[in-house]
């Protein structure tokens, strides 16, 4: 039998949803007091939600049970909201379970989310002083790790400034570093890759390859990214909804994520004949229906084609008709971006099909919502609307299979353009 | 076959399960966190840990030019200046170890959310932090005292020798009382409101800034009671020669001490393994 490095039985975390309590003495006292006399609780919001009462209570992990082996890299994948940080943050201890036990071998180190408890005002020698205190270490076996520590870190030259002076990625750069050289016998990352370039990226997926190869190491990753993933892990978890709904190789893991979860949320075709529509739209035009081509769900990889298709009336001919695709995303990065079809002609009849192709390659991994609009226009500005069925049609994109780069979307926006060509190169100034 | 794990983490611990040990293990981590305090709460002063001079020294002035010229406060047979001073700088440590320990859960949500450790020592460490500080403002007092002693205004007794039990005292008395509100604060921010004043409260309720001659004999057995009173009595007596111990209330004092920290250690523990999620 391999050695266990985690053991989790029967693992649930309940939260209570809306706010908790009163948030004041006087409003829990007075809430208690009603109910101690079997009257309606002054607290409640008169015309709350219905769908969410506060206080409901919401299961974050349901019933988890998993056993890690030592030395092994395993990683967890899910939708927001599956339960995975929740199950990293249990491991670490920063808060306990409702129910059930999580027995571990050795001391854990964590990244969750950016940074593992710097403080601003201390030097970045002196936050590694402390975290190796806090993981348990002394003085001396701190010492014997500072240079490879710093020197991983690519920070030196900044290693005696206060780290409240550092940008983001230096930042991450030294927490990763710490966490990964300090001899912890489990390592649990949080999406740590997000801020760090690319090169970063890879040293530090070497170095925890290593870790649980060479020294023995366990190691919990978690991301959204599937190819660190891919080249990481030996095993892969997916969370749903607070379950493990998957276990075992990393390609059926992430096969099972890309399928799973919401595909109600994902919707392949959509009835538009009971869309209220704006002014006169529908009257000429009147788009019943609308349906993506070959998939199961609505999410794509970016640079797939998505190809789909939508059924008209007509009572008119338009020769120059064009469909236009408005896409909006469901974060702040792009409000709207178009893409306009060639002309082509609609003539009078019934259950016309159409069926179009979207280059999805500028669509960076996010949650997309697209709406359509059938619309004549020429060079000289005559524009006319035909049908906008007010459609709210959701896709979502992954990031692409064989990226080129890892895109930063939180720098960059998740709106990717075609590239700068270098046309010209001259070297005059430069040494 | 069974497998042996190094950490269990369950749902709950036991009501008394205090895990001092596990503190104990971390004392290196509480060094540091004394020695980041320290460094962090003078960073970007012009003046540095000379505040901890200024901060006792100018109320000390005021005291004695309000409560001791203007108000007569002050007993006779002892230079004013120095009643003060000793009761200041007592009082000083006390409600400073007090108004930063009830703000540990609050004030350290942000690494108490991404590492563990006993969350203990954090309060641990805030009480030895203000020890420093303590020290300073100690050593300051003592220049004043050989300075009087010379000119044979005062005559310190051999009570002396109990200064390192009083501190440990009003450690132990703050503690207690800190970790109760910090414990509570995670739910109720209210009490962070009531602090500050409270302590204002409590100081009125000593003699810090007056003498206790001045307090009317049928509340005097309500008076004895406030734990920090025979504290400061001893204090002044050990240092200044001033009044006279006594055992009975001395020993009441720390009857409640004992039992607030109690209460303060249990409270802490039930909260803080799941605080992160009301915080």
């Amino acid at each position: 039998m391999d050695e266990l490095a985690i053991k989790i039985e029967h693992v649930s975390k309940q939260y209570r949803l809306g706010a908790i309590g009163g948030g004041t003495l006087r409003g829990d006292l007075q809430t208690w007091w009603a109910r101690k006399r079997g009257k309606e609780d002054p607290n409640s919001k008169i015309g709350a939600r219905t769908d969410i009462k506060i206080g409901e209570r919401f299961l974050a992990l349901d019933d988890i049970n998993l056993e890690v082996k030592k030395g092994e890299a395993l990683g967890i994948i899910g939708h927001n909201g599956a339960g995975k940080s929740t199950l990293l943050k249990l491991l670490s201890r920063v808060t306990a379970p409702t129910t059930g036990t999580i027995s571990y071998n050795g001391r854990i180190t964590s990244m969750l989310e950016v940074g593992t408890g710097f403080h601003p005002e201390l030097t970045g020698r002196e936050n590694i002083y402390m975290n190796g205190a806090i993981l348990g270490l002394s003085k001396k076996e701190i010492d014997a790790k500072m240079e490879q520590i710093i020197d991983f870190s690519e920070v030196r030259q900044f290693i005696d400034t206060p780290v409240k002076r550092y940008s983001s990625g230096m930042y991450v750069k030294l927490a990763f570093s710490v966490a990964a050289h300090l001899d912890s016998e489990i390592m649990i990352m949080d999406e740590v890759l997000a801020v760090g370039d690319m090169a970063y990226q890879k040293k530090c997926l070497t170095k925890m390859r290593e870790a649980a190869d060479k020294e023995g190491r366990t190691v919990l990753y978690v991301s959204h990214n599937m190819n660190t993933i891919r080249q990481l892990c030996d095993r892969c978890i997916v969370l749903d909804h607070g379950k493990v709904i998957f276990n075992g190789g990393v390609e059926d893991a992430i096969a099972q994520y890309m399928g799973a979860g919401e595909s109600s949320i994902y919707p392949v075709s959509y009835d538009f004949r009971d869309n209220k529509r704006n002014h006169h739209f529908g009257k000429q035009i009147f788009v019943n229906d609308f349906r993506f081509l070959s998939t199961d769900a609505a999410k794509f990889f970016s640079g797939d084609p998505i190809e789909m298709e939508i059924t008209l009336d007509s009572s008119i001919q338009v020769n120059d008709a064009r469909v236009i695709l408005r896409i909006k995303d469901r974060g702040n990065y792009v409000k709207y971006a178009g893409s306009l079809s060639e002309p082509f002609a609609i003539f009078p009849g019934k259950k016309q099909k159409f069926r179009f192709r979207f280059d999805s390659t500028p669509l960076q991994e996010d949650d997309y919502c697209l709406s359509l609009e059938i619309v004549s226009a020429d060079t000289v500005g005559n524009y006319h609307a035909y049908d906008n069925p007010n459609a709210s049609i959701s896709i979502y994109i992954f990031q692409a299979q064989n990226p080129d780069i890892n895109w930063a979307k939180q720098y960059w926006s998740n709106l990717r353009l075609p590239n700068l060509q270098i046309i010209d190169y001259k070297q005059d100034e430069c040494i | 076959m069974e497998q042996h794990f190094t950490t269990v983490i369950v749902p709950k611990t036991g009501l008394f399960d205090f895990h001092l040990k596990e503190v104990l293990k971390y004392r290196d981590l509480i060094f540091l966190f004394v020695k980041r305090n320290f460094v962090s709460q003078y960073k970007q002063t012009i003046l540095g840990p000379a505040w901890a001079l200024i901060q006792p020294l100018l109320t000390t002035v005021v005291f004695t030019v309000v409560f001791g010229s203007l108000a007569g406060l002050a007993p006779g047979g002892v230079p004013s200046f120095l009643f003060f001073m000793s009761g200041n700088i007592a009082w000083a440590y006390f409600s400073g170890c007090l108004t930063s320990t009830a703000n540990t859960f609050t004030g350290n949500a942000g690494i108490f959310g991404k590492v563990y450790f006993p969350r203990l020592v954090s309060p641990i460490s805030t009480v030895l932090t203000n020890l420093i500080s303590f020290g300073i403002q100690f050593l300051l007092f003592v220049v004043f005292l050989v300075i009087y002693w010379i000119k044979g205004d005062v005559q310190p007794t051999l009570y002396i020798l109990m200064l390192p039990p009083l501190l440990l005292h009003m450690a132990m008395l703050s503690l207690g009382v800190g970790i109760i509100i910090s414990s509570l604060t995670t739910k109720y921010r209210d009490l962070k409101m009531l602090v500050g004043f409270g302590v204002q409260l409590w100081m009125y309720g000593t003699p810090v800034a007056y003498d206790m001659g001045i307090v009317p004999e049928k509340y005097m057995g309500l008076y004895m009671l406030n734990p920090m009173t025979p504290i400061i009595n001893c204090f002044r007596k050990a240092f200044l020669g001033l009044g006279s111990f006594d055992l009975f209330h001395y020993l009441i004092s720390w009857g409640v001490t004992l039992v607030v920290l109690f209460i303060g250690l249990m409270m802490f523990n039930k909260v803080e393994k799941t605080f992160m999620d009301t915080v």
